[in-house]
């Protein structure tokens, strides 16, 4: 009779959730698709007026972390 | 015989010239080669953009360029971001574009999938189909504009006869809810060819095996162009959406020869209160802090959009 014996992958190291390409990518992409929302939208000139630091935000950022490693 | 012709040449080289290249790494004749490139991009594009970055933090007139620059800090801003007309010209774009982007998608794409069926004379209807967006945006917007007369237009002729409205009543340059549409409707007749050509070349890299093994196991036509056609031809739909919408929102000629952002602001979009702003009203600072906001929401978009492409591309 044979045992299967599941020895523990070594685990890499994980680096801290803000210098992770993926999640923070998204995030980006997020305030980049909700900044380009507020400017075009027809409700509420406030949004229309928080637009642009939100879509600058959000493109600074996409292009900081896009240099992530994977 | 190239070897002759290649010896011939080394040898009509000045000695001059043979030792000056024969020092060059390779490295240093690729930046050869780009440098021409590259200082154009920087002349023409980089420089224009850090320029107008620059202006936008001034009180700069183009009229008056002997006046004193002062920085005026963020109130240009400010002033485009808090103004209600500016508001409205950014909504009217985004009615522009995303009308004009789901029409010539749809459309275009219904278009390329027929073409695609090669039938007898296939190559005479494309030709057809592809002449509008050969011609000037501004012969088609005179075109357009005779074509849209309420007295002796076909345009409003052909809607009298289908739906029984007398002509006078057609204004479409000159009714506030028509004028958008009739932007809409020459944009579309104009660049739908476009997007037919981009899907056409996605359509046809598709290799007919997959078909064919389809058809093996029995899957539908249905089936087989939700599978198989549609996310396949996708990266292609992709680029032309992305194409279209950075050109439309830069929309200028065909709006100004149309209606000149009338009735009243209705089509005004941005880049028309942009050159007003700019050359009418000579607010230049104001006008480099709009067109800078403008640029950021189409760099941010493009960059998403980019990546989106990126993973569709990599399924």
């Amino acid at each position: 009779m044979t045992h299967l014996v599941e020895t523990p992958r070594p685990s890499r190291p994980k680096r801290p959730f803000f210098l992770r390409r993926g999640p923070m990518e998204n995030i980006a992409t997020t305030l980049i698709a909700i900044g380009f929302l507020m400017l075009f939208q027809p409700f509420l000139l406030v949004l229309y007026t928080y637009s642009l630091v939100t879509l600058l935000a959000g493109t600074a950022m996409f292009i900081i972390v896009s240099k992530f490693p994977e | 015989m190239v070897e002759k012709a290649a010896d011939a040449t080394a040898r009509a080289t000045p000695t001059s010239v043979a030792h000056r290249v024969r020092g060059l790494s390779d490295r240093a004749i690729a930046w050869l080669f780009i440098a021409p490139t590259i200082t154009l991009l920087l002349a023409i594009n980089i420089f224009p953009l850090i320029w107008a970055i620059y202006l936008s933090f001034t009180n700069y007139r183009a009229n008056r360029p002997n006046a004193p620059v002062q920085n005026v800090g963020l109130s240009n801003y400010e002033r485009v971001l808090t103004d209600p007309d500016i508001w409205q010209a950014m909504q009217a774009t985004a009615h522009f574009v995303f009308w004009t982007i789901l029409l010539q998608t749809v459309i275009g794409f219904t278009l390329a999938y027929l073409i695609d069926r090669k039938f007898r004379g296939h190559a005479f209807w494309t030709t057809l189909i592809l002449i509008p967006m050969m011609l000037s945006p501004a012969v088609v917007g005179n075109f357009w504009r005779f074509l849209y007369e309420p007295q002796i237009g076909l345009f409003a002729y052909a809607v009298s006869l289908v739906t029984g409205i007398p002509t006078a009543d057609i204004q479409m340059l000159g009714n506030v809810s028509l004028a958008p549409w009739a932007i809409i409707i020459v944009d579309t007749w104009m660049w739908t060819p476009y997007v037919m050509l981009i899907c056409l070349a996605g359509l046809r890299s598709i290799p007919d095996y997959i078909y064919e093994a389809a058809e093996v196991d029995r899957a539908s036509a249905w089936r087989q162009f939700w599978s198989i056609t549609v996310p396949m031809a996708l990266p292609f739909i992709m680029l032309a959406v992305l194409f279209r919408g950075i050109e439309n929102f830069k929309m200028f000629d065909m709006v100004t020869l149309l209606t000149g952002g009338g009735p009243g602001s209705i089509t005004e979009v941005a880049s028309i209160t942009l050159k007003r702003a700019a050359f009418e009203s000579w607010a230049t600072g104001r006008a480099s802090a709009f067109a800078i906001v403008l640029f950021v929401a189409v760099f941010g978009l493009a960059n998403i959009y980019v990546k989106a492409l990126n993973k569709v591309k990599q399924r």
